[in-house]
């Protein structure tokens, strides 16, 4: 009985250590795309989108292998980690959001195409250079 | 095997920091600096995790708790001074 209790003890430990092992890999190789995204990317819009990647997967998946293994070290459940988790996760579209806003408001080069002329005053403004159509899809004289 | 994949986890990391380093040098505009620096934020962070499973202490989650706030409130500081101009207006 106590052979069995050491092995199921060995067992789950392993098992532990492949997880955490498993999870700091995962994690480090997500960090690395983002990274990797935010350097090899076209333009600014596209490069926005590979730090989010390495925020929510990246750094979530290695804080969970910190809650599991600090939590398994005997000194209780280890719960601090959540705290940089959750603020990361509530931080990270705020500031992308931001981001957008600046490079949109200093109208940074894009790589897709201009929008074609749209109906409406607001395309109008946003497109000076464009020629304005009326609902008939004719350009305007004026 | 915990230390093989401590070893592949720094190395990928510390590549994340380079390219981000990268980003941040090359530019070419504000926008994707300040996202350059936002993102070697988030690599510090991922660092000083790995940090802490690998010398087994607890005491860097307070410091990576701290460079969390810090990177936040200084993206976006730099964020509202390129859409107004100004920060605390």
């Amino acid at each position: 009985m106590e052979n069995l209790t050491a092995l199921v003890a060995t067992q789950t430990e392993h098992l532990l250590e492949i997880a955490v092992s498993a999870l700091i890999v995962i994690g480090a190789a997500f960090t690395f795309i983002g990274s990797l995204g935010l350097a090899r990317l076209g333009d600014f819009y596209t490069r926005l989108h590979g730090p989010t990647k390495a925020t929510t997967l990246g750094v979530g998946a290695l804080l969970i292998a910190s809650v599991i293994y600090f939590s398994t070290r005997g000194e209780g459940p280890s719960l601090h980690e959540v705290l940089v988790t959750v603020f990361l996760f509530i931080t990270a579209p705020v500031s992308a959001h931001l981001l957008a806003k600046a490079a949109l408001h200093l109208r940074v080069r894009s790589i897709a195409p201009p929008p074609l002329a749209v109906e409406g005053a607001d395309a109008g403004q946003l497109r000076a250079d464009v020629p304005r159509t009326n609902s008939a899809g004719r350009t305007e004289s004026s | 095997m915990l230390s093989t994949a401590l070893f592949i986890a720094f190395t990928l990391v510390c590549g994340a920091l380079l390219l981000s380093l990268w980003r941040l040098l090359l530019g070419p505009d504000h926008p994707d600096r300040i996202l350059a620096l936002d993102t070697l934020y988030v690599n510090t962070i991922a660092l000083l995790v790995l940090l802490g499973i690998l010398l087994g202490s607890a005491l860097y989650f307070e410091a990576a708790l701290l460079i969390a706030m810090m990177g936040f409130v200084g993206t976006v500081a730099l964020c509202k001074y390129l859409l107004r101009g100004d920060i605390i207006e």
